[in-house]
């Protein structure tokens, strides 16, 4: 194992000298992103994502439920991200490890900051009920880069997500009838997530797999209307200053970039 | 963050706990503080109270977990059930195994961990009252506690917070305005080199605001990296070593 490691991090890197990635790819291109939604037809809402070889699936439930004594006029948001063993030969069944948890919660930070979800607007009666929203993502296949496939998928599923029937007098969610009604969503403020990956002095765009295994650290950044909303440095390594502020300008032009593929659907 | 920014977190230039918006609250360090382990420390910052205890390098069980290259560094990052205004309810959070590990990314970079092959070294940190800023002081506390194990380290990792409070960046958040401001962006510096080995941040910040609040960051942990150094000079001392 560390043999291989070691072979193949120093292939990587004299690529990367001449600008080159093992896939052919240039330090700060991205790969093709592949959107479909509404595939769940049991879900509110979905999509499944393809960036690259990886692929995520995202379903949104909704149901009514109690708001958190501190905020009884929100609704709730609940997200969580399965790395279940289809996915990759490194995963393993069983409760979520800790890169399972901070894949999840930093996808939540996006949302959550960004303030793309009024969790205002799922106030059913102040206090006692509201809406909550369960976003779900489940690892279909694993080629690196899990974090923007995640939130991109959270966010696009929330675009497409749609009401269940709730009867307010009995106090029931009829879940086998959809409304037309969709969730209340700020669109200005749709939070775009981007994953850099740091090996030895040079940082690269969107890794894959083969890139994340031999990366000394890396760094997500969810921008909103141009403004940073969520940072989650990851991995054992470390940045400079410097090299922030690049990550930084580099995420803000991507989020135009792929604000327009999400538009598209 | 769930703040909106609408309550009033400063007043007449002053903050509610009477600081300027680039002063840290009054930060106090012991090491030694717990006589089993093989290294302590206590740190203070106001009212966030974290205490990290360290055992080894020792031998690392399970022995098919054993790397023959490097140390293998485990941080267990606690809060404990009565350190919050509500009980907390004791165990393993999502919110606590999150933090261990961006923990044990900030620390690693600064071990050599190549130094101690098949072992395994613990950093244990109980948050014994929290009142913000606890991932920052748990840091702070278990790199002086590393330093007083005695582990070979390239330098110490400090480690502090500066966030958003009504539009106005701020070094060293308190409870307020970790509640109710509109961004916390907690980073730790490997001050020598100016290594950068945790970042995280929730809120919302533009790329101006964002080098402000960095600027902060690295003068607050300036200041700490000479009161750690003092810290462990003064125990080193104490336990009759040279100067």
């Amino acid at each position: 194992m560390e043999k291989e490691y070691t072979a193949l991090r120093k292939h990587i890197e004299e690529l990367l000298k001449k600008n080159i990635r093992i896939d052919g790819r240039k330090k700060d291109e991205i790969r093709e992103i592949k959107i479909e939604t509404d595939y769940i037809s049991a879900a509110n809402g979905s999509a499944r994502i393809r960036i690259g070889e990886t692929e995520v699936i995202v379903g949104v439930k909704l149901d009514v439920g109690e708001p958190f004594p501190d905020s009884g006029e929100e609704g709730t948001l609940i997200v969580s991200a399965e790395m279940t063993p289809i996915a990759d030969y490194e995963f393993e069944p069983g409760p979520p490890r800790e890169d399972a948890i901070e894949l999840s919660r930093v996808v939540d930070r996006a949302i959550r900051e960004s303030k793309f979800l009024d969790t205002k607007k799922l106030c059913i009666k102040k206090d006692e009920k509201v809406w909550m929203v369960f976003i779900d993502a489940v690892i279909l296949n694993n080629d690196g880069n899990l974090f923007d496939a995640c939130q991109l998928g959270a966010v696009t599923a929330l675009r497409t997500a749609l009401f269940p029937k709730y009867d307010k007098k009995e106090d029931k969610v009829n879940h086998k009838e959809k409304t037309k009604n969709k969730i209340a969503l700020n669109d200005k403020v749709t939070p775009i997530m981007t994953t850099f990956a740091k090996i030895g002095n040079e940082i690269i765009l969107d890794p894959t797999k083969e890139e994340e295994t031999v990366a000394d650290a890396e760094m997500h950044i969810a921008i909103a209307n141009g403004e940073i909303c969520a940072i989650q440095k990851s991995k054992e390594g470390f940045f400079k200053e410097e090299e922030i502020y690049n990550i930084i300008d580099s995420a803000i032009k991507l989020e135009k970039e792929k604000l327009k593929i999400i538009k598209k659907n | 963050m769930a703040g909106s920014g609408n309550e009033k977190l400063i007043v007449n230039g002053k903050r509610l706990d009477g600081r300027k918006l680039n002063e840290m609250r009054p930060i106090s360090i012991k090491s030694g503080v717990i006589p089993s382990a093989d290294g302590s420390a206590e740190f203070k910052i106001g009212d966030t109270i974290a205490i990290a205890g360290v055992y080894g390098p020792r031998k690392m069980h399970p022995r098919r977990l054993q790397d023959s290259t490097k140390a293998y560094l485990n941080v267990i990052y606690t809060m404990d059930s009565f350190a919050t205004t509500e009980r907390n309810r004791p165990g393993p959070s999502r919110r606590s195994k999150e933090i261990s590990m961006v923990m044990k990314n900030a620390l690693s970079e600064a071990i050599i961990l190549e130094k101690y092959p098949n072992a395994k070294i613990d950093v244990f940190v109980e948050v014994i009252n929290a009142n913000a800023g606890t991932r920052t002081a748990a840091i702070n506390a278990a790199s002086i506690a590393l330093a007083d194990a005695g582990i070979e380290m390239k330098d110490l990792v400090t480690s502090i917070a500066a966030g958003k409070i009504n539009g106005k960046i701020a070094l060293d958040l308190f409870q307020p305005e970790d509640n109710f401001g509109e961004g916390d962006l907690p980073i730790a510096i490997m001050p020598r080199n100016e290594k950068i080995t945790l970042m995280q941040f929730d809120g919302n910040l533009t790329k101006k605001e964002f080098k402000e609040a960095m600027e902060l960051c690295k003068k607050g942990c300036k200041e700490l990296y000479k009161m750690q150094k003092k810290a462990i000079v003064k125990r080193f001392k104490e336990q009759g070593g040279a100067e």
